[in-house]
């Protein structure tokens, strides 16, 4: 209750209240606040900026100009990275969803607005970076207007649920802008949405979690054997479990670091048994991907795969960074131990990208004689854009009642 | 392990569809059953490796004439590219030097069009698989399905496009062949119907059984292909890859795109039940929400 008074939610747009007009309280909330040479922002300017001229190179002599793609490996570091390995980080927000809305499990309700706002801004700046991968962008109207449907095509389905799913989640969001702008009315209509953009939701996130394994189905001959298999939607969909629980774990533990003047001392010892809950999902998570695994690899018969570099970098990824981390959530959970939690959330993340570059860029075309190695440019356009999203991310929740409590009028309507 | 994924799927699949939809998903354009592909065969035995369906092709299609200089050497593999839809590449095989002819292998059920989400890439009734600009987005996922790396993408151009082999489509509506076929001084390259050339194909190789390896490339290969290769040799030894799987490469993705309506239809009464369910259950841990 002390610190909730601090910020301008209590403003209202309707005006009653008080009597700023809308377009000085837009003014006023475009402002930055807080102060500007702070570590984070010294470095993430420069690689922004230093991002959107190299973008802007792309745009006007072409893909290969900043990147190392070639005719054979055509899919590189942003694909397999910035879409592929970020949405299954954003995964979070589907499972949170679920726990909260559709098992009730209300204790977890304080970390659903920032988990969706996370998995929105993901959704938003990865589908970007996959524009920035297209030759042709402006054919992306295509398959949208319906035009031209590619309905055989799984990459359709992904395209089509990542657009479907920006905007459920945006709906599940809503009411946090209503809040924000102090429209009782629209907020009541919004929060009313909840439940259906929830089960949506969690449809769509389904499917095209799962998608984007499938999107590799029909490079049999280029993946890796260790990698590939039929169950590769599965293993996506599974792994996005504890993929987007770690992130949630990890950003939670950052979030309450930096913007700890947003959150009330209630919540802050709420937290800590949300994140035991959390671990216990992931390790039982972990497990049943752990689990899987075996499973198809005894039933492929990969035995003779495992004495070779490839096999090796299998082992390392399937025991330092499933089994390990797996240990490491069942001991936190059992230990009630907060660092430990975040140790091993930080394991899975890297093993999350280790697994999903190794299906993507790693293990495709492994046994072509020029590898792929993703050039500094891309890599600092990836970085600029994880930097970009952050600073929305930042904008918004020093603005929107996200971390801290809704204003006094939202809770009497719900 | 007794889980049958495929089966599984395919029983949402059915149940899913006629629930969903009503309608079969996009079965790939025309199976051979329904349609007559045309297609042309190869007869590497033939080949004099003159280059001259090289030529032909680049002027065909507005390509740059290739280099004069780079002919083909055995034990350097030329590859495709953005500037050419073909190439000959020499190898030394055990019967000696030997050519071979890489293009476009026109599938039957191409791996590229059903990836493609633009349905740029098509399969034409006439069988030849083409690109369309006004439709693509270049966003290269039929590269990364199509399983003998056809595609090519311009990397170094602000309006890049795919470039491949059309089998001549334009020239085929006219009522000619394809200009790589009708210039071929040897008739190593003949066009037709995709059935006659493989009763031709398999005509040469029963009367002349010494000459040829008893094997016709792209028969079977990735569910059947409109271009065939004929060989004195085992294919491995030019270069063909002769692992890839004789059932169509599409057929990878049916079971999961079939589950798709289903999930559509069960996900969401599914969660609905267990919202319902458990909506009750938890009033003792509701200090959130006043
Ligand atoms: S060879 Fe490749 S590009 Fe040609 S039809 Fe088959 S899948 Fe498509
Ligand atoms: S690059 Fe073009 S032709 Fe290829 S799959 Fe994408 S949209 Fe289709």
């Amino acid at each position: 209750m002390k610190k909730k008074t601090m910020s301008n939610t209590d403003y209202t747009l309707t005006g009653n209240t008080t009597s700023l007009s809308a377009w000085q309280f837009l003014r006023e909330e475009l402002k930055p606040k807080g102060r500007w040479l702070t570590p984070f922002n010294v470095i993430s300017l420069p690689i922004m900026l230093a991002g959107l001229i190299l973008i802007v190179i792309r745009f006007w002599k072409g893909i290969g100009s900043i990147t190392n793609l070639t005719q054979e490996v055509p899919w590189g570091l942003w694909i397999g990275f910035d879409v592929v390995t970020g949405v299954a980080f954003a995964g979070g927000a589907y499972v949170i969803t679920f726990m909260v809305y559709i098992l009730n499990m209300k204790q977890y309700h304080s970390i659903v607005r920032v988990t969706v706002l996370n998995g929105f801004l993901a959704y938003v700046f990865y589908a970007g970076a996959l524009l920035l991968d297209l030759g042709r962008p402006w054919n992306v109207i295509n398959p949208i207007i319906g035009n031209s449907f590619g309905t055989s095509s799984v990459l359709f389905l992904v395209a089509w649920h990542f657009l479907l799913y920006m905007i459920a989640e945006l709906i599940e969001f809503s009411p946090a802008v209503a809040e924000w702008l102090g429209a009782r009315r629209a907020r009541k209509i919004l929060s009313g949405m909840t439940l259906g953009a929830v089960i949506f939701g969690i449809t769509l996130s389904t499917l095209h979690q799962s998608g984007l394994g499938a999107l590799f189905l029909m490079a049999k001959d280029k993946i890796h054997p260790l990698w590939y298999s039929e169950f590769i939607p599965i293993m996506f969909f599974v792994s996005s479990i504890f993929a987007g629980l770690s992130m949630v774990i990890f950003e939670g533990s950052v979030s309450h670091r930096v913007f700890s003047d947003q959150i009330s001392e209630k919540k802050h010892i709420a937290h800590n048994k949300i994140l035991h809950g959390l671990s216990k999902v992931c390790a039982v998570a972990l497990f049943a991907y752990f689990t899987l695994n075996v499973l198809v690899f005894v039933h492929e018969k990969r035995w003779g795969l495992l004495n070779s570099p490839m096999g090796y970098w299998y082992l390392t990824e399937m025991i330092g960074f499933v089994l390990l981390p797996m240990v490491l959530f069942f001991v936190s959970y059992r230990k009630q131990n907060i660092l430990l939690i975040r140790i091993a959330s930080l394991v899975t993340m890297i093993g999350i990208i280790i697994n999903r570059l190794n299906v993507t860029v790693i293990g495709f075309k492994w046994d072509a004689a020029q590898h792929y190695y993703p050039s500094w440019m891309e890599i600092t356009v990836t970085l600029a854009v994880i930097f970009t999203e952050i600073w929305i991310f930042r904008w918004i929740i020093t603005r929107m009642p996200v971390l801290r409590d809704s204003p006094a009028w939202a809770k009497e309507q719900s | 392990m007794s889980i049958d994924r495929r089966d599984f799927f395919k029983v949402l699949g059915v149940t899913g569809v006629t629930l969903a939809t009503g309608k079969r998903l996009g079965a790939a354009p025309g199976m051979e059953s329904r349609q007559e592909f045309y297609g042309m065969l190869y007869d590497s035995t033939r080949c004099a490796g003159c280059q001259g369906c090289e030529f032909a092709c680049a002027e065909a299609n507005g390509l740059p004439t290739p280099d004069l200089q780079d002919l083909p050497v055995a034990g350097i593999e030329r590859k495709a590219n953005e500037t050419r839809r073909t190439v000959i590449n020499a190898y030394s095989t055990s019967k000696g030097e030997m050519y071979l002819k890489r293009q476009c292998m026109h599938c039957n059920d191409p791996a590229c069009a059903a990836a493609c989400l633009t349905r740029a890439m098509y399969k034409t009734h006439d069988g030849s698989v083409i690109w369309r600009g006004d439709k693509c987005m270049g966003c290269r996922y039929c590269m990364v399905s199509c399983p003998f790396d056809v595609p090519k993408f311009e990397y170094f151009s602000a309006n890049p496009k795919i470039e491949k082999c059309d089998m001549c489509y334009e020239r085929i509506k006219e009522g000619k062949m394809p200009a790589c076929a009708e210039n071929c001084p040897t008739e190593a390259i003949i066009f037709g119907k995709r059935r006659e050339l493989l009763a031709i194909a398999r005509k040469r190789i029963h009367d002349n059984p010494g000459t040829y390896y008893d094997h016709i490339y792209g028969e079977h290969e990735a569910g059947g292909t409109g271009l065939l290769y004929l060989s004195a040799v085992p294919f491995e030894e030019l270069g063909l890859k002769t692992t890839l799987q004789k059932s169509s490469y599409p057929a990878l993705t049916k079971g999961f795109l079939y589950a798709v309506p289903s999930i559509f239809v069960l996900w969401p009464a599914l969660l609905l039940g267990l919202q319902q369910a458990t909506k009750d259950n938890n009033h003792n841990e509701e200090e959130d929400h006043e």
